[in-house]
């Protein structure tokens, strides 16, 4: 037997895969084909302090090994998310939950920091400074090191709970971006992010998303996402996540030995909802292969 | 849902650039819904409403427009395909209705076939741009429709679209098309009606709300809560 338990941020997580925020809803739509309790973790979907719609259709693309997405972060607003969503999953769930928040200002991630830590249904807080697909939100933050340093530095002392940051790797030095958030008193950081991409409709001659841009992810970010891991993991001491482009339980196994404690799958759950389940199962099956026993000789041992 | 390969039976020109696809398959779908179409190199699955369904052989149309639909049209009976199914909530019978219409522009025409075998006496209007193009008359006349075609360019039958022919008397309907057709449908009909709508899908199970859309009753998701929408819940 392989031992896959992992702690992080003084969480413990029974295996190190960890739907991504944004493409697992609130579990509703997974629960009723597979028991949630086979992943270590789940990242719900983006919450901001007020409800919101979004951006309009259409907010998905799709291009070679991946596609792009500018939802908009589109949710019901962080009251009903802890009173509604997050008691309905805890009932089905016993792992560790990540609640995703975002906001426009930093006194919105103060409220919702405040609000989340209140809640027996979080676990831990992951802040969203990543994305990219709405007007002065949180990728403002996450593209200015000194900005974040300085957000995360106030949210600290209001946050009761671990605190990680999901970084954005739509910056030419994610090093200083990532120390900035671990200066801050960030617990840990997941990286990464969507990349900002774009498609044209050659026949209209238009972008093809509604909002003109919008965040690529899937298997072709996969070695930007491990090269981002593993020059993170190297620089800071606080535990890394690593997301972007996983698919499999060998690449799971790769972003670990670039130095992750766990992985957050996101896309690949969309063509396959089995797709968590199946990379836990997997993950075990190549440390079998590699005579690996437990998880954490993967990520200890720094290339 | 379920995640299944299915066999190929038969897939087959139906009209320019428009193909019908045979598949063995136990489960049998509700009229109105889809399902989501795994393709070699494609990261997204392809969704498709269910065209048809009888004694295990459930039919799909579709048309080329792409890369995905292109590798399907070349698919040999025996191949297997991967798909994720049923999807969406299908259409709901209105059970007091007499003169019901089916309006469909073109591939728009594929999940009201299915939902022919389950209404009576219905009015079919269908659209297409030319007689080329023209489809599936045989078909809804076998379930006992009757059938008005229209195309763009006059080549067959009513010059115009479907919105040119709506019939006076209808007392609910049924139309599946492009936005452009269901908006021009929704505005032209003095009765409400069911329509079901397209949009990109990220995941065609909920999961994502990349495909969700503002209705009078709050958000909704085309692929959960959709694809069929009541007339008047809808926001143009
Ligand atoms: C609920 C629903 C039911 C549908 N039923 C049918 C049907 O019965 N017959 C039929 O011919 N077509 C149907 N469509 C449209 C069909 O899904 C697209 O034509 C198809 O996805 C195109 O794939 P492609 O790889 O050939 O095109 P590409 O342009 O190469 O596809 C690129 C991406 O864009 C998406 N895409 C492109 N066009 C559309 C579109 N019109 N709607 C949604 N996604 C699109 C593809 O899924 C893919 O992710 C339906 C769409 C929806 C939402
Ligand atoms: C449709 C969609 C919605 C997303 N929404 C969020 C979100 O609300 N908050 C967030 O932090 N990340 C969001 N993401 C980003 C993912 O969590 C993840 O970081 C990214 O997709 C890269 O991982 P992947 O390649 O495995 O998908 C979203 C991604 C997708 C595809
Ligand atoms: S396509 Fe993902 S929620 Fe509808």
């Amino acid at each position: 037997m392989v031992n896959l338990n992992t702690d992080i941020a003084g969480l413990h997580f029974e295996n190190p895969v960890i739907p991504a925020s944004g493409t697992f809803g609130f579990g509703e739509d997974f629960a009723p084909l597979w028991d949630l309790n086979r992943v270590g973790g789940i990242a719900v979907k983006g919450t901001t302090l007020e409800p919101r719609y979004g951006n309009p259709l259409p907010r998905i693309a799709e291009c070679e090994g991946g596609m792009l997405n500018c939802v908009g972060l589109q949710n019901p607003g962080i009251e009903k998310v802890l009173s509604e969503k997050l008691p309905a999953l805890r009932s089905v769930y016993k792992g560790v939950i990540l609640l995703n928040i975002s906001g426009f200002s930093e006194q919105e991630y103060l409220s919702c920091c405040e609000m989340a830590s209140q809640s027996p249904d979080v676990d831990a807080i992951e802040l969203n400074v990543s994305c990219p697909n709405v007007h002065g939100g949180g990728m403002a933050f996450g593209t200015d090191a000194k900005a974040l340093g300085l957000l995360v530095a106030k949210l600290r002392p209001v946050c009761t709970k671990p605190l990680f940051v999901k970084l954005s790797p739509n910056v030419t030095d994610i090093v200083a971006v990532a120390k900035a958030a671990e200066e801050g008193g960030a617990d840990g950081l997941v990286l990464i992010n969507t990349l900002l991409g774009m498609r044209i409709n050659i026949n209209t001659r238009k972008p093809i998303l509604s909002n003109t841009t919008g965040g690529l992810s899937g298997d072709c970010i996969f070695p930007i996402a491990l090269r981002m891991v593993y020059q993170v993991s190297n620089a800071c001491s606080v535990p890394v996540i690593g997301c972007g482009g996983v698919s499999s339980g060998e690449q799971a196994v790769e972003m670990m030995m670039a130095g992750a404690r766990a992985v957050q799958v996101g896309s690949a759950s969309l063509r396959d909802p089995w797709a968590c389940p199946r990379i836990a199962q997997e993950i075990a099956d190549v440390c079998i292969k590699l005579k690996i026993n437990s998880i954490s000789d993967i990520w200890q041992k720094t290339l | 849902m379920v995640n299944e390969t299915l066999t190929i039976l038969s897939n087959e020109s139906l009209a320019r650039d428009v193909r019908m696809m045979r598949l063995a398959c136990a489960l049998v779908p509700e009229p109105g819904q889809f399902l989501q179409v795994s393709v070699p190199g494609g990261f997204l699955r392809r969704p498709f409403g269910v065209a048809d369904y009888r004694d295990g052989v459930l039919s799909i149309i579709y048309k080329i427009v792409g890369k995905g639909t292109e590798y399907m049209s070349r698919m040999q009976p025996g191949q297997a395909l991967d798909v994720l199914h049923y999807l969406g909530n299908g259409f709901r019978l209105q059970p007091g209705s007499k003169r019901v219409c089916l309006i469909g522009g073109s591939v728009g025409l594929a999940p009201l076939l299915y939902l022919a075998r389950f209404v009576k006496d219905a009015t079919v209007v269908m659209g297409f741009r030319s007689r080329a193009d023209v489809m599936l008359r045989e078909e809804f006349e076998a379930l006992g429709c009757r059938v008005t075609v229209c195309t763009e360019d006059g080549s067959e039958g009513v010059k115009g679209f479907v919105t040119d022919a709506l019939p006076e008397d209808m007392d609910y309907y049924y139309a599946c098309g492009p936005m452009p057709m269901l908006r021009a449908v929704c505005n032209a009909a003095k009765v409400e009606g069911q329509l079901s709508l397209e949009a990109r899908m990220g995941c065609g199970f909920g999961a994502c709300v990349g495909c969700s859309i503002m209705t009078k009753d709050g958000t909704a998701r085309v692929c959960k809560e959709g694809p069929v929408f009541s007339s008047d819940k809808l926001i143009w």
